[in-house]
């Protein structure tokens, strides 16, 4: 992972001839294959499963930007990064997108030059402790050593918390989640805090997840999503719309198991145009008109992804809450396919 | 035919060489610039005197996150520098023992260096920082556990001394009556440590002259006046009589909340690498050692036999004197080593200036050129210090010609 963030460091210094310019699209079609930068490993989230291959929430967003560009939504390679070494990966161009619960902040989208096509994941920052501890509300807290991940917005949340209700703490700067979970096992820290995603996801792969519980303030928001580099339009348009196309038809009522039916089209006009049997949309995208088919058969719609990835039937057990559709209470809203 | 002469053809061909390096450099300056104005990036520094927003466990310096990234630069560099000065420190002592025990005539010894040597050199000194780190998080007990009536874990040498997963705590000194602190604008020295540092140099200095005294009596008489309990005094009791003064005392580390609180924490990242890194590095140190000792020819120690001196005065006055300019040369490169090595301590999250500046700042506030080139010039100029001093002290002891 060092050599990732060096190389990551010179490429963006500029030794690498080329400079991510408006062609990702090209690029990715001709090398038949979507570099897409994921988790080094978050249960339901990014993480390889017993036969090798890439499962999750993040992962299938890959998926489906690779089913709607290159037909294929195995054409993926996943580049597992750190918190630390995502953003350079981005900008030197190691990688066409980034899916690794990213938050979205000013700072990364205005300064550092990427752009963040949407939010695949409201979430907010939270701690887990030991049950056996007795503590009931993070403003206990005080005097506690806390694992986190480095190079996070966590680290920064963290520190605005503990300073802002005038609380000590002790941080233990970790680099990957799996280390972070092994530390926090191994009781070098008391707690652990990150994304309460990542804390329900983390706390699903310990062996008796019922020892520990999430404390119920969340201390941020942080809002999760896909991330281009910015200067391509073209390229963040289609990644944006995929999004967008899997959000929107969940909405719609479009499921893996009805698309093949209802891309043969139908009487409702914004399903036709999402499903491309009513005007030039993909071609617009620089795409052909299935696009957003094969971006929705590839795993389901949002609501599909979300239940069999990190939904409350899956281990991970986390409910819809505010990643609910706007017509259901929650914040998932699509811009309309007009 | 000018290509036939020597002179010319040499000038011309380091003249194209040179231009075309220049050329190389102006071609990766130029392609930088160009890249970052793709990126909408520019090329500034201002990012270090903004507000750096995390925390830093280990801080030799007062320090908060509402400080800047270049006081959290800081503090990392003087992160790198203690667990530098620790590892060289180490390494120094387990290498010199150990060089000198792998030549002993005991076989058991010698052959239980011989196998230290080898296995510590021979895997990388990563692994070795991570299997302390490893032993010291997972061997050791959490806080809690000496927690209760009968606790699992009890701390040692009458409670002073509290090994635990999240370090080892020792006793500090601490001064009842304090003579305030130094303000230096940018820190704060505190006036009582200065006080007795002051103290233990001046005592140092006037052993030394009491000693080289005692070697002048010698000269002159042959006859070396007596100054063992003159150099106890001398380095003793002015301490001694300081520590009343200030009215020292010991905090010692006791449970509070959920760590230990008081004393000095040692974090288990810092032992886990000064030992790596030590004792890692103390092996070459071994190896260079054992090569001085036996450059020195055979016929040196065989001429202070025959004048009669004992084994161990031959190793004191004859042998080290002259093996040491052997092995100082190598002995700089393996500090520089080690100083350099100690930018894997982002391995086991010390917070050291590759962590600080290179990890944290740079990802926050992503400049990662003006960060990484920033970080290569600490760690050259840190680099070239060392060098140079080591330099010094080695025509100080090398072979004078007259």
């Amino acid at each position: 992972m060092k050599k990732t963030a060096f190389l990551g460091a010179l490429a963006a210094a500029g030794l690498a001839a080329g400079v991510a310019s408006a062609q990702t699209l090209e690029e990715v079609q001709e090398r038949g294959e979507l570099n897409c930068g994921v988790n080094t490993g978050l249960a339901g989230f990014a993480a390889p499963d017993a036969n090798g291959v890439w499962q999750g929430f993040d992962v299938a967003v890959c998926r489906a930007v690779a089913a709607a560009v290159l037909d294929d939504p195995q054409a993926i390679n996943f580049v597992p990064l750190t918190g630390q070494t995502r953003f350079s990966a981005l900008a030197s161009g190691e990688i066409d997108m980034l899916a690794r619960n990213t938050t979205w902040t000013f700072t990364r989208d205005a300064d550092l030059g990427f752009t963040f096509v949407g939010i695949n994941y409201y979430d907010g920052q939270g701690f887990m402790i030991r049950r056996d501890y007795g503590i009931g509300s993070a403003l206990e807290l005080d005097g506690a050593t806390v694992c986190i991940q480095t190079g996070t917005t966590t680290e920064l949340n963290l520190a605005d918390f503990f300073r802002s209700n005038n609380m000590e703490y002790e941080p233990v700067p970790i680099e990957t989640n799996a280390e972070a979970q092994q530390q926090y096992l191994a009781g070098a820290c008391d707690v652990y805090t990150t994304d309460s995603s990542g804390l329900a996801a983390t706390r699903a792969s310990f062996e008796t997840p019922e020892d520990h519980v999430i404390l119920p303030e969340i201390i941020s928001k942080e809002p999760l999503g896909p991330v281009v580099r910015e200067g391509d339009e073209e390229w963040g348009d289609i990644v944006r719309w995929t999004l967008n196309a899997l959000i929107a038809a969940e909405e719609l009522g479009v499921t893996s198991a009805n698309i093949a039916e209802l891309a043969e089209g139908t009487d409702r006009p914004e399903v036709n145009r999402l499903l491309g049997t009513e005007g030039n949309f993909g071609e617009v995208l620089g795409l052909d008109s299935d696009w957003a088919v094969r971006a929705i058969a590839a795993n389901g719609n949002y609501g599909e992804i979300f239940a069999s990835t990190i939904g409350e039937q899956t281990p991970i057990g986390l409910s819809r809450g505010l990643n609910a559709q706007w017509t259901q209470g929650g914040l998932m809203y699509a811009p309309p396919f007009r | 035919m000018l290509l036939y002469d020597t002179r010319y053809r040499s000038v011309t061909i380091q003249i194209v060489f040179l231009m075309l390096f220049m050329g190389a450099i102006a071609w990766l300056v130029d392609n930088t610039i160009t890249n970052l104005a793709a990126l909408n990036k520019n090329f500034s520094f201002d990012f270090l005197w903004e507000s750096a927003g995390y925390d830093i466990n280990q801080t030799l310096i007062e320090y908060d996150n509402q400080m800047s990234h270049g006081r959290a630069m800081f503090v990392g560099l003087l992160n790198t520098l203690l667990v530098a000065v620790l590892g060289c420190a180490l390494a120094t002592v387990v290498g010199v023992l150990a060089g000198m025990l792998r030549l002993s005539k005991n076989w058991l010894t010698a052959r239980l260096l011989a196998v230290y040597v080898e296995v510590f050199r021979n895997i990388p000194t990563l692994l070795w920082i991570l299997i302390f780190f490893a032993i010291m998080t997972e061997a050791t007990p959490s806080p809690r556990e000496f927690r209760g009536d009968d606790p699992a874990a009890s701390m040692l040498l009458g409670d002073a001394v509290a090994i635990s997963n999240r370090g080892v705590y020792i006793p500090a000194v601490e001064f009842a009556r304090g003579l305030g602190t130094l303000n230096l604008h940018y820190f704060n020295i505190s006036l009582n440590a200065l006080a007795v540092i002051g103290v233990i140099a001046l005592s140092f200095y006037a052993n030394g002259r009491l000693l080289a005294h005692a070697t002048r009596v010698q000269n002159a008489t042959g006859v070396r006046p007596v100054t063992w309990w003159k150099s106890v005094l001398l380095l003793v009791t002015p301490l001694l009589v300081m520590l009343y003064a200030l009215d020292a005392g010991l905090d010692y580390p006791a449970l509070r909340g959920f760590n230990f609180g008081g004393g000095t924490h040692l974090r288990n990242s810092l032992i886990a690498l000064t030992l790596g890194l030590g004792i890692y590095t103390g092996a070459f140190v071994a190896e260079i050692v054992r090569s001085g000792i036996l450059a020195v020819s055979r016929g040196q120690s065989e001429a202070a036999a025959a004048l009669g001196l004992k084994p161990n005065l031959t190793m004191r006055l004859v042998i080290l004197p002259q093996a040491l300019r052997i092995i100082i040369p190598p002995l700089i490169s393996q500090y520089l080593n080690l100083t350099k090595n100690t930018s894997l301590a982002l391995a086991v999250g010390y917070m050291d200036l590759r962590s600080t500046l290179g990890g944290i700042t740079i990802n926050q506030t992503g400049r990662e050129l003006e960060g990484m080139m920033l970080l290569m010039l600490i760690y050259l100029i840190i680099s070239l210090l060392i060098s140079g001093a080591m330099n010094v002290y080695n025509s100080r002891i090398k072979l004078k010609e007259r």
